[in-house]
């Protein structure tokens, strides 16, 4: 394979970003990696911001429309940092039929966050997601990326309430949203 | 590899699995893991070891067995005792078991209940019975036969055939009879040569995990399919399209395929013929739409996935503009056991217009909650009542919804039906994916109906303006009936709405999406009417209803 002429500068020396470069190079570059290349993005920095979008643009000869296009179509993406935590509640019909709604409301009651966003203290990021395909268990949560079935308010409550607890390690799990 | 070298790997691993006196099968799907199956498995070895039973006992992580309610599931085998709801604590009791008569009766599950006996696997007849992550298994059990068999014996156009014979229908949801689609790709002449084969998986359907559970437990079934699909088609790059959304399923399939490239079971000259062929994984990132195949080729092409006018069918211009391929991981997974077995014992199996078997994701108020394949024309009374045990809490039954947003609900009078393309059809659902969502008195349907438009109008692509906005109409509608505010003209702009964005949408997601409505306006009519105010304050009358009326609405509500 004959190496890319003229390489992109990458925007810090932070080295997350070789995670990022390394993944277009893998696809030569072109445009089609764009869903790709933000993918692992988001998935070494927790959000796609103006920054890592731009250098994607660059590096893949995209105009930044496109890529800003692309990152807001799909719901996988988010724009916006997320908290320390994340509690995800699977909004699927079987989820839905067996009261998620009710689990949504009650998360939204005690920590007075709406689904989407982020507590004013950047602890809990509250999410819905489609379906997480875990309807056998319905209602399912997933907690800091673990899925856990047939919950009720209280319950879901006192996993919060530990999860804020802990101290989180590792990188951001996966997101919808 | 070579045919006997196959043969030997199947051998090597029988032989070494029949060295056990007991082999521990630990469910490690998504649904079972969550429920921590993995500490089950980890003190079940611990277990073993303490006991010194490691040279006579396997413990191995399995696919689904398809009841999650009960999870985690353990099985033992050969005996075939299945415990339910296993806890890590109870491995002593079951270790210490083993080699006594009589199991563990406080966890035993009984396999001879109808969840299990009724029930006739095709394309999950490994999940649960090998370890999906390793290959070797998977060649013991049979696999890659069907591909070996494929380039040893016959020609492209003989598959196809085979395929066609069979009957086979697109598991996605529409249908489309398989054999026709091979073919039409096999004719189409590419520019460059180049043809493409993409499976569809990624399953945005809420409340369906049929796809996820067969990507999990039993990867190589679908990249054996996918293998002789491109064979017979004459194309040489696949693409498998995951959701991101299952890091399980995604893990476990780039596994399977780093497994097959090393045997040189995907790659050049797979068993010493001219074929080669490679598999990417392309993740999806949740859109719904992306579900329809040119939008899914848009996405993988890097781009928003919106669908475009059809034709040229992708099977003529597809990805790259190449003739494409593209079919649903359930419909990869029936192939093999198509070539293994011949087109005309898959068309035995079944009814006259619709064959084989179909994966169902059962969920909502049943007992059984879980994953199960049943030949198709079983009554829909015996899935839910038999096989699902029913609705829990002395409730009764009110409705099954099948086929997610683009599907309806089904009420009790249909419940002998037989569950078949057509007769799903008929009563205004459609098959779709296979998620079967059971409900009973104490949902509204009205509720349900929001639910979905609220999907479909937030999934809409935006690209026409029927399914952009219409959907947006119609959930506007649905507000204002559950919020008590709507009046009798509403209920007629909804059904004008429903009968406008199904006629004149671009794809399938707003050509289904008024399903949810139409299905339960015509079964549960009387819910939307009690909803409705009685009087009419404006003095509006049904015929006033048009464009302007409905953005008045807009800013009202």
């Amino acid at each position: 394979m004959v190496a890319q002429v003229q390489k992109t500068p990458l925007p810090s020396n932070d080295r997350r970003w070789r995670i990022v470069d390394a993944t277009m190079r893998r696809h030569g570059y072109e445009g089609n990696a764009l869903i790709e290349a933000l993918h692992t993005l988001q998935e070494s920095f927790g959000y796609l911001d103006e920054i890592g979008l731009k250098y994607v643009a660059y590096s893949l000869k995209l105009p930044l429309s496109k890529v800003y296009g692309v990152a807001t179509f799909y719901h996988f993406f988010t724009l916006k940092p997320q908290g320390e935590h994340s509690c995800v509640v699977c909004m699927g019909t079987a989820c839905y039929i067996k009261g998620a709604p009710q689990l949504v409301e009650a998360i939204g009651r005690e920590y007075d966050v709406k689904p989407g966003h982020t507590t004013a203290d950047n602890k809990l990021s509250v999410l819905t997601a489609r379906c997480v395909g875990s309807c056998g268990l319905a209602p399912a949560v997933v907690f800091d990326g673990e899925v856990v079935g047939r919950l009720d308010k209280s319950d879901t409550l006192k996993r919060i309430g530990e999860l804020l607890q802990t101290q989180r390690v590792g990188k951001e799990a996966d997101h919808d949203r | 590899m070579t045919a006997e070298e196959l043969q030997k790997v199947a051998a090597i691993e029988q032989e070494s699995q029949e060295q056990f006196d007991h082999r521990i099968h630990v469910c490690m799907a998504a649904g079972c893991l969550s429920n921590r199956a993995d500490q089950v498995k980890d003190q079940l070895e611990k277990e073993i070891t303490a006991s010194g039973l490691e040279r006579r006992c396997m413990v191995k992580g399995v696919g689904c067995m398809g009841l999650c309610a009960a999870g985690p599931l353990v099985s033992v085998q050969p005996k075939g005792t299945m415990y339910q709801e296993v806890k890590p604590a109870d491995a002593p009791e079951i270790v210490a078991s083993l080699d006594k008569k009589k199991p563990v009766e406080r966890l035993e599950c009984d396999v001879k209940m109808p969840f299990f006996a009724r029930q006739q696997k095709i394309v999950l007849e490994n999940c649960g019975n090998i370890d999906p992550e390793r290959i070797e298994e998977y060649i013991a059990a049979g696999g890659y036969e069907g591909l070996l068999k494929v380039l040893s014996e016959m020609s492209p156009a003989e598959v196809v055939e085979q395929v066609t014979r069979s009957g086979l229908r697109g598991r996605g949801g529409a249908g489309f009879p398989t054999g026709l689609k091979w073919s039409t790709v096999a004719k189409a002449q590419s520019r460059t040569g180049t043809k493409y084969v993409i499976c569809n998986a990624d399953e945005g359907d809420p409340g369906a995990f049929m796809d996820r559970s067969v990507l999990e437990s039993d990867p190589h079934r679908v990249l054996e399919g996918m293998a002789i699909a491109a064979y017979a088609v004459g194309a040489t790059q696949g693409y498998l399209y995951v959701r991101a959304e299952y890091p399980l399923a995604v893990k476990r399939l780039k596994q399977a395929i780093k497994q097959a490239d090393r045997l040189a079971l995907l790659g050049h000259n797979i068993f010493g013929t001219p074929f080669s062929f490679n598999v990417d994984i392309r993740l999806g990132a949740g859109a719904f739409v992306c579900g329809e195949e040119t939008a899914l080729i848009a996405s993988i092409e890097g781009k928003r996935g919106q669908p475009r006018p059809r034709p040229p069918f992708p099977a003529e211009s597809g990805l790259w503009g190449c003739p494409t391929l593209i079919n649903n991981v359930e419909t990869f997974a029936n192939i093999a056991p198509i070539l293994r077995n011949g087109g005309d014992w898959f068309a035995g199996i079944g009814t006259e217009k619709s064959k084989g078997t179909k994966v169902f994701a059962l969920a909502g108020r049943v007992r059984n909650t879980g994953l199960i394949e049943v030949p198709m024309g079983m009554s829909l009374r015996e899935i839910i009542m038999e096989i699902g045990g029913g609705i829990p809490d002395g409730r009764s039954f009110k409705a099954v919804q099948t086929g997610g947003p683009s599907g309806g609900c089904i009420p009790e009078q249909f419940l002998d039906m037989p569950v078949d393309y057509e007769s799903l059809m008929k009563v205004g659902s459609i098959m779709g994916s296979g998620g079967m969502i059971v409900m009973d008195d104490t949902s509204s349907m009205i509720d349900v109906a929001r639910f979905f438009m609220e999907f479909c109008m937030s999934e809409s692509c935006g690209k026409c303006v029927p399914c952009r906005v219409g959907t947006a109409q119609m959930h506007n509608v649905l507000e204002k009936l559950i919020a008590g505010k709507a009046t009798a003209d509403d209920l007629a702009m909804l059904k004008e709405l429903c009968d406008m964005v199904k006629s004149t949408s671009l794809c399938g997601l707003g050509q289904t999406a008024p399903n949810p409505v139409l299905s339960t306006l015509r079964y549960f009519g009387d819910e939307y009417e009690s909803l409705i105010r009685d009087d009419d304050p404006e003095g509006r009358h049904a015929d006033a209803v048009g464009a302007g009326h409905g953005e008045t609405q807009e800013v009202r509500s």
